[in-house]
């Protein structure tokens, strides 16, 4: 498998990641090559076997469905590029 | 009190000895001599003068433990509210966290004293630490070396005796391949035994927290206080407490040591084989029993490594987007292009590959071919340990294939790179306990590390068999040029 210049620029564009030209041909490059090395893992037969998603499995743990956190709002806001009257401030969306 | 043990700070601080405040003083001072190894990113004295003034009061009121006082160092992938907390980045330049991470929390309850914030790779992808925004941390024993990564800061904290122990992470081997090159010790639990609640996250189902000293014995002690069920942490495991000192003084009489062919094949240096060799004859004169094992898709560990890690990167760090915290670049056109620039300029290049590889894998068509596929070999990998546990009591081997690196060395070529974490990555994949000790000296002197690592929960035991050659032996004593 080898990946195109078009097919970077759409998986940085689904990353929302901004890339120059350059970049993108650098980014195939080694994208390439890291892609050759994880080929290695495609031709194990595995047919059968559970896909391990937490080394001791177990399912997701559920908390009560209850309030835990008092109103912490200033904290939590004050690492915010941009904000006013306690709301997070972005471009416009709706003309 | 540089070259003390943490048990020795312990009995001194609780036999008033020295004060906490005095022991955090001269470790602050030590800190500011020793800038130029860029190991710290955030000091603030009056913080850590502060909680040494508790502790004082604490040992005082006949309250302490035998943590309390003893000074420790975060690395900055911990998030810590008196501190900033980047993560190596310069996506969290300047960042303060509303709260402290679990760990930090749980150290900070035992009485420890924060020192401050160590640098490491960026999001904790790399194992050189050269991914660091904020610059390379130099090897107390080689300055042309690497300290290796990414708990750089960490490693080269303990090695230099500018904390004596230190918090770090280990997602693919980031603690055992920087405690290795180091010349320190360095263990990770196994996975779901420390809480990941505040530890800033690159690949969940990987990432574990551990801690970096110079004795297993410190070690132990550490984990005492560190680990241990934490309702905020969804993948942690609900097990009652345990002393991990408890099996320090293991027989090692009849204990099993597997040695998996796979870890000493093509590519192991001779000096690093040499030394390893020589750690395992320490072990059959202590009246150890030498087993051959296999780990035969031990090999693929990297391959898989490199499509789940990156996978859950990607997911994770979707939340960076310049609006609740974070970056946030200076000219855009609409809200995509802001959130486009920001991650563009505010993530360096090893995190936005691995962004877009697990984009990738993950998009539409792919899934299944990629993510699943290496999680099913995952399994297979984790397998075949639990297999071999079933011959052997601890599994031993090389933690690297080279001592550490020159600067400059494998960073424009991120496969070379990957490839440096061969040995580490399978015991991450398992999610079993492994750690790093000092076992003697390779090319151009620098240090070597012997992996040990034991099945699920056998921790403590783990912890043993790295202390029996630890008295035995003094390469954790040994002390860098210029730093004693």
């Amino acid at each position: 498998m080898s990946l195109s210049l078009d097919d970077v620029r759409r998986i940085a564009h689904l990353a929302r990641i901004e890339v120059t030209d350059s970049e993108t041909e650098q980014v195939l490059v080694q994208m390439n090559s890291i892609f050759e090395l994880i080929e290695q893992m495609r031709a194990v037969d595995t047919a059968g076997i559970e896909p391990m998603s937490h080394p001791l499995g177990g399912s997701q743990r559920l908390r009560d469905d209850a309030v835990t956190e008092s109103d912490n709002r200033e904290a939590n806001m004050r690492n915010a590029p941009a904000r006013e009257d306690g709301l997070f401030l972005v471009p416009r969306v709706i003309e | 009190m540089f070259g003390k043990s943490i048990a020795e700070l312990g009995r001194a601080l609780a036999a008033r000895e020295i004060s906490a405040v005095e022991l955090a003083q001269q470790f602050l001072d030590r800190i500011e001599r020793h800038r130029q190894l860029n190991a710290y990113l955030d000091v603030r004295p009056d913080i850590t003068l502060a909680q040494a003034k508790a502790a004082d009061q604490r040992i005082a009121r006949g309250e302490g433990g035998p943590l309390t006082g003893v000074p420790v160092a975060h690395k900055d992938i911990f998030v810590t509210r008196d501190f900033a907390s980047t993560a190596g980045s310069r996506m969290l330049k300047g960042y303060m966290s509303p709260f402290d991470a679990t760990v930090v929390e749980n150290l900070a309850d035992a009485g420890m004293v924060a020192l401050g914030k160590l640098n490491c790779d960026e999001f904790a992808m790399g194992s050189s630490n050269e991914n660091s925004h904020y610059g390379n941390v130099l090897n107390p024993w080689d300055k042309s070396a690497v300290p290796g990564g990414s708990s750089g800061g960490s490693a080269a904290a303990v090695a230099a005796r500018i904390a004596p122990a230190a918090t770090a992470t280990d997602t693919g081997g980031s603690i055992r391949e920087p405690a290795a090159f180091s010349g320190i010790t360095g263990i990770k639990p196994t996975y779901g035994k420390a809480s990941r609640w505040g530890m800033i996250a690159f690949a969940s189902s990987l990432d574990q927290a551990g801690i970096m000293t110079r004795s297993a014995e410190d070690a132990a002690l550490v984990f005492n206080a560190m680990l241990g069920f934490d309702p905020k942490d969804s993948t942690s495991l609900e097990r009652p407490d345990e002393d991990y000192t408890r099996d320090l003084n293991i027989d090692m009489k009849g204990l099993r040591i597997g040695l998996p062919k796979e870890f000493f094949g093509e590519g192991l240096q001779t000096d690093v084989a040499a030394a390893v060799r020589a750690a395992l004859d320490e072990y059959v004169r202590m009246g150890a029993e030498l087993v051959d094992i296999s780990l035969p898709n031990a090999r693929l560990g990297i391959p898989v490594y490199y499509v789940i890690a990156p996978a859950e990167c990607s997911s994770n760090l979707s939340r960076f987007d310049g609006v609740r915290y974070g970056y946030r670049a200076k000219n855009y056109a609409d809200l995509t292009d802001m959130i486009k620039k920001s991650r563009a300029e505010g993530f360096g290049s090893e995190p936005k590959r691995r962004i877009m590889i697990g984009t990738y894998v993950l998009s539409h068509g792919y899934y299944d071919a990629y993510y699943l596929k290496a999680q099913q070999v995952r399994r297979l990998i984790a397998d075949e340990f639990r297999k071999a546990f079933a011959d052997c009591d601890v599994i031993a081997g090389p933690v690297t294939t080279s001592a550490a690196f020159d600067f400059g060395e494998k960073a424009a070529d991120p496969v070379a790179m990957y490839l440096s974490d061969l040995y580490t990555i399978p015991a991450s994949l398992a999610g079993i306990p492994a750690m790093s000790i000092p076992c003697g000296f390779g090319a151009k002197n620098r240090p070597v590390g012997l992996q040990l690592m034991a099945n699920y929960f056998d921790e403590a035991r783990l912890l043993g068999v790295a202390h029996r050659y630890q008295q035995a032996t003094d390469w954790h004593l040994r002390v860098p040029a210029g730093f004693a």
